[in-house]
């Protein structure tokens, strides 16, 4: 992974007591992926899904968004802090959604916004920093995950059906795949990225 | 073979105003510098780093820190800019006798104003690519003006041309107008692809075209009219410049290759395209410099003859 060269802002590169590593891919230690976006694009019934009571929440901290890659349902609110000593502009380059792009001066109240249209992935990104990027996908529905450190997702409470699954790498693109899920069972797909 | 002959205007010293043409001399140069800081603006990703326009930030002068450096920079640069264009069109209208150049120094005004605006329109509605495209094409423009306003008051254009004789056989007149518009659809087309409206196959393949109707012009001005020192002097500067241009476009576009997968500008990438942006503009203004100069000193015969024939039947 490459290197970020913070030099240009030296407050962001303060914040740091270790050069930082870009999160374009990240490859986890048993070779999986880190920061896909999985989600169930086909196969629910239809009907609205309950939302999250809670804001999903999206960080600047040392000029750095996190995490790199952020589930949000439909209507939800997206809670954005700046906890940085310096100006941030949020730049929601969604398409679907109307897009967006503010200031966010150190010590300025949080942001809420929503957005209402499923669109899966769209960055967010900060002009004043341009190595900032993170990846937002609204969802319909609250079956999604973004891989971890281990490279697994999990998607629970999921009902009995017949689903495509798709995960999508802001690199390595989209990949989907056909899973059945019995009443009270589980089941598991893996997804293979070349390249 | 074109037969040089004395000017027709005569010395007309009267009309030189030399701190005029040192004022347009400045104001050619910062345009210039303007055109480099809003290449800095789109090579370093920093277009939407200030949300608000006209304010920056709500303020006058924001923290210049990352981004932010470069766009209001690039505002500041064009307030600059802005103001000396004003004295420009005041001074002209002022002291300049000749009417079309006072028209000029208005046009000048107006597009830099247009430009502002299409620069503060870019920012609200987040960089659409036509808009920020004509902000481009337009910056370019606005230099070409600059610099024949800077040409137009100048001593050695007030002397007069040195004019010769279009040979029939190889026309140029006609051919002048065709670099300039040319060079421009070629900048509109590298605008457009640094904005991400079109491929940059488009710009690529226009290379060799615009290249090609700007060698075509001027090895003609060079092989049949070279005894014309100004004409000779363009032309050898525009085939200058063109190819530093190419060279230019080639190496910003290897570095983007290089540089695909980097997570921010990379500091080669983004000197190559500046200085990409700022010979283009060079090569468009020469280009215009070229058509004014094969117009004045080589007069349109048709013109002559008819005349001739006037002054025949009275």
């Amino acid at each position: 992974m490459p290197v970020i060269d913070m030099s240009s802002n030296p407050q962001c590169e303060r914040q740091h007591h270790s050069p930082v590593k870009a999160e374009l891919v990240v490859v986890n230690a048993n070779g999986t992926l880190k920061n896909v976006f999985v989600w169930i694009k086909s196969g629910l019934p239809s009907g609205r899904w309950p939302q999250p009571q809670q804001a999903a929440r999206l960080d600047q901290n040392g000029c750095i968004y996190q995490p790199h890659v952020l589930g949000i349902m439909e209507g939800q609110q997206l809670e954005i802090f700046n906890d940085d000593p310096v100006n941030h502009n949020v730049h929601a380059e969604s398409v679907v959604n109307p897009a967006w792009n503010e200031s966010q001066p150190p010590r300025a109240e949080h942001k809420f916004k929503k957005f209402e249209a499923e669109e899966i992935l769209f960055p967010v990104t900060c002009s004043v920093h341009p190595w900032m990027r993170a990846w937002v996908g609204v969802s319909p529905h609250p079956f999604f995950a973004v891989t971890g450190d281990d490279g697994s997702f999990s998607l629970k409470g999921v009902p009995p059906g017949t689903y495509t699954i798709e995960a999508v790498h802001e690199k390595y693109g989209r990949k989907e795949g056909k899973l059945t899920l019995a009443a009270g069972g589980s089941a598991t797909l893996e997804f293979t990225y070349g390249g | 073979m074109a037969v040089e002959k004395a000017s027709h205007q005569g010395n007309q010293r009267g009309l030189y105003h030399g701190g005029l043409y040192r004022w347009s001399v400045l104001l050619a140069f910062c345009t210039l510098l303007l055109v480099v800081a809003g290449g800095m603006v789109t090579s370093r990703d920093a277009g939407l780093s200030v949300p608000d326009w006209p304010l920056s930030y709500g303020k006058l002068m924001p923290p210049m820190e990352g981004g932010i450096l470069y766009e209001h920079g690039h505002r500041m640069v064009a307030t600059t800019v802005g103001m000396l264009t004003i004295i420009s069109m005041i001074w002209l209208l002022k002291v300049e006798s000749r009417r079309w150049l006072r028209i000029l120094g208005v046009v000048a005004l107006l597009a830099v104003i247009t430009q502002g605006v299409l620069g503060g329109l870019t920012v609200l509605y987040l960089l659409p690519w036509w808009i920020s495209s004509a902000h481009a094409s337009l910056a370019q423009l606005f230099f070409s003006t600059t610099v024949a306003i800077a040409l137009f008051t100048s001593d050695w254009w007030i002397r007069g041309p040195r004019q010769i004789g279009e040979d029939p056989r190889y026309p140029v007149r006609g051919l002048s107008l065709a670099v300039p518009v040319c060079v421009l659809a070629q900048l509109f087309l590298g605008a457009a692809a640094r904005h991400k409206a079109i491929g940059s196959i488009y710009h690529i393949c226009g290379s060799p075209i615009v290249t090609g109707v700007v060698l075509w012009v001027a090895l003609r001005i060079l092989l049949h009219y070279a005894e014309n020192r100004e004409l000779r002097a363009i032309a050898i500067t525009l085939i200058t410049v063109t190819f530093c241009q190419v060279f230019l476009g080639i190496a910003a576009y290897m570095t983007r290759i290089a540089y695909a997968d980097a997570v921010q500008p990379m500091p080669l990438m983004v000197t190559f395209t500046v200085l990409h942006v700022a010979v283009g503009a060079l090569t468009m203004a020469t280009s215009v410099a070229l058509a004014i100069l094969i117009r004045r000193n080589i007069p349109d015969s048709r013109v002559e003859f008819s005349r001739a024939d006037s002054v025949a039947a009275a």
